[in-house]
């Protein structure tokens, strides 16, 4: 089976003026096949969030290829990404933030649809209709994104990020600015989305009993590499490294 | 205003805080009405100054030469026997519409040029900033006593002159804000909805630094119109026979000893607009405040 995605050797080193070049993130290589949660884990500072800014062309890499739903997009222009992101989508840690303070949640949610040609009016018909897929009642469309919770947020972000029907979601600690009760929820959304829309999700996090939970297999990243991988019921019995072992001892 | 909720708040505990708040909201509000109202009359009234002058500013007549202030002529007359009141009141129309026409110019000068240096970075940026330093580095008024020299006296070319040296101030505020909203999590997200860099500037990032840039150009009308008047006062703006504020207290200057009135009345009606101006731009900025919990 063709993987969706699939990173080659990606390496990133920063360099600042007047310091020695910092590597944020060294040979990483994995790939994501169709319907599959993949699992990211580390504590802050591993290097997830590179690897993340990295496959979205936020950043550019240094080194290595990633490969989206089979084409090279490692060098591809951003004016040229539009089509790259019709496949692949992300969800922030800060719902909040991650919209537009000056728009509404709907224009939000509406915005990639009229990118990609729909017009203004389908497009809000249609954001209302993500919303109750997430949950949200239409009255949220209307509503900006101060004046909503953070679960309501979320929701609605995922609602934004589902819009253009992705093949790969991208989870950003998505999960983790929210409490315990709404994480539960978002979860539930996404396991049904997931398999009502067929999409795989790259879920980053640093939350190891949530990756067991929810996650299909999980890579380790500590400084920059990938230390260990495999299925987390595995990974959480058997850890071939020190480093996962704090990590998991650090939870129970 | 703060001194009633102050003392209620030492009885009550935690309500008169939202009462506070809610006072400070009000006045706040009427401020805003109130500026807001005078500086739009301002701007009407020098629209229709010449409907309004009782008499005609332009003609002379020397019997009534140096007037002291009287019910026929409130603010006297000058050394021609021209209506002070009347010179003032059309004055006003190149004082205020001039300055109202460079600040938006620098305004939308500025913050374009704001905007392309923090978008595009690297040496474009490095050379618009150095360029602009080479501006700020300069004393403001020689400058543009220089500028107009060269250029010719008349309110244009005054114009051009505080133009050329006050349009880095807001090239400066708009590269600043939008470096800030270049990183921010909403800017990435309308990325990947597959936003161009043309909808990204416009739609995403103008509407969210719009707001200091409005308070820096509110602030800067009081300043530019004193600039302008200055220019005139010196002979490099408007020149006579135009009434204009600053070309007016410089024409009679040598009165003010003898015949106060005809020096003091376009001086008072700088000082009340730029007042009047200044405080509404106060009071845009306290509006657009985030802590004002909008």
């Amino acid at each position: 089976m063709e993987p969706i995605l699939q990173v080659e050797h990606l390496t990133k080193v920063f360099h600042s003026r007047g310091r020695e070049p910092y590597t944020a993130v060294s040979d990483v290589s994995f790939s994501l096949y169709p319907g599959e949660t993949l699992a990211v884990i580390g504590e802050s500072g591993s290097g997830k969030t590179t690897v993340v800014n990295m496959i979205t062309r936020l950043l550019d890499a240094s080194e290595g290829t990633i490969i989206l739903n089979g084409q090279d997009i490692t060098r591809q222009k951003p004016k040229n990404m539009k089509e790259a992101y019709r496949n692949m989508q992300m969800v922030f840690q800060t719902p909040v933030e991650s919209f537009n303070p000056r728009h509404t949640l709907g224009d939000g949610i509406a915005e990639s649809l009229i990118n990609h040609g729909m017009k203004k009016k389908e497009a809000m018909a249609e954001a209302v209709q993500l919303l109750a897929q997430c949950g949200l009642e239409a009255e949220f469309a209307d509503r900006y994104p101060h004046e909503v919770s953070g679960g309501q947020c979320q929701r609605a972000a995922i609602a934004r990020a589902i819009a253009i029907k992705p093949k790969l979601l991208i989870l950003d600690e998505a999960t983790s600015a929210l409490d315990v009760t709404v994480q539960e929820e978002v979860l539930n959304l996404l396991t049904r989305l997931k398999s009502e829309l067929h999409m795989s999700y790259l879920f980053i996090c640093h939350d190891i009993a949530l990756v067991q939970q929810f996650c299909d297999r999980v890579l380790v990243m500590y400084k920059g590499k990938i230390i260990e991988e495999g299925i987390p019921d595995e990974v959480i019995r058997h850890p071939r490294e020190d480093y996962t072992r704090n990590l998991i001892d650090s939870v129970l | 205003m703060n001194h009633t909720a102050l003392s209620s708040d030492f009885n009550t505990g935690k309500a008169p805080t939202v009462r506070a708040k809610k006072i400070h909201k009000n006045t706040l509000k009427t401020r805003l009405i109130v500026f807001g109202v005078l500086a739009a009359a301002l701007v009407i009234l020098a629209f229709f100054s010449e409907y309004l002058c009782p008499y005609d500013p332009y003609v002379q007549d020397l019997s009534m030469a140096k007037a002291a202030p009287s019910l026929a002529h409130p603010f006297g007359t000058d050394r021609y026997g021209r209506d002070m009141l009347s010179r003032v009141i059309v004055g006003s129309r190149t004082s205020i519409y001039s300055t109202l026409l460079l600040v938006g110019f620098i305004t939308v000068f500025g913050s374009f040029i704001g905007i392309i240096c923090a978008w595009t970075g690297r040496w474009l940026d490095a050379l618009l900033m150095r360029i602009s330093d080479l501006f700020l580095a300069f004393p403001g008024l020689v400058f543009a006593l220089a500028v107009a020299a060269v250029l010719g006296g008349g309110v244009q070319n005054a114009i051009i002159a505080l133009a050329a040296i006050s349009w880095p101030k807001y090239a400066r505020v708009a590269r600043s804000q939008t470096l800030a909203q270049k990183e921010s999590v909403y800017l990435r997200a309308a990325r990947l909805s597959g936003c161009s860099t043309a909808k990204l500037i416009l739609k995403h990032i103008l509407p969210n630094i719009f707001g200091p840039i409005l308070v820096t150009a509110m602030l800067d009308i009081g300043t530019m119109m004193m600039e302008l008047a200055g220019l005139s006062f010196l002979g490099l703006g408007a020149s006579p026979p135009v009434a204009e504020w600053g070309s007016m207290m410089s024409d009679t200057r040598n009165l003010l000893t003898t015949h106060p009135w005809v020096t003091l009345a376009p001086g008072f009606a700088i000082f009340v607009s730029v007042m009047i101006f200044n405080l509404f731009g106060d009071t845009v900025r306290d509006w657009l405040d985030p802590g004002n919990g909008r």
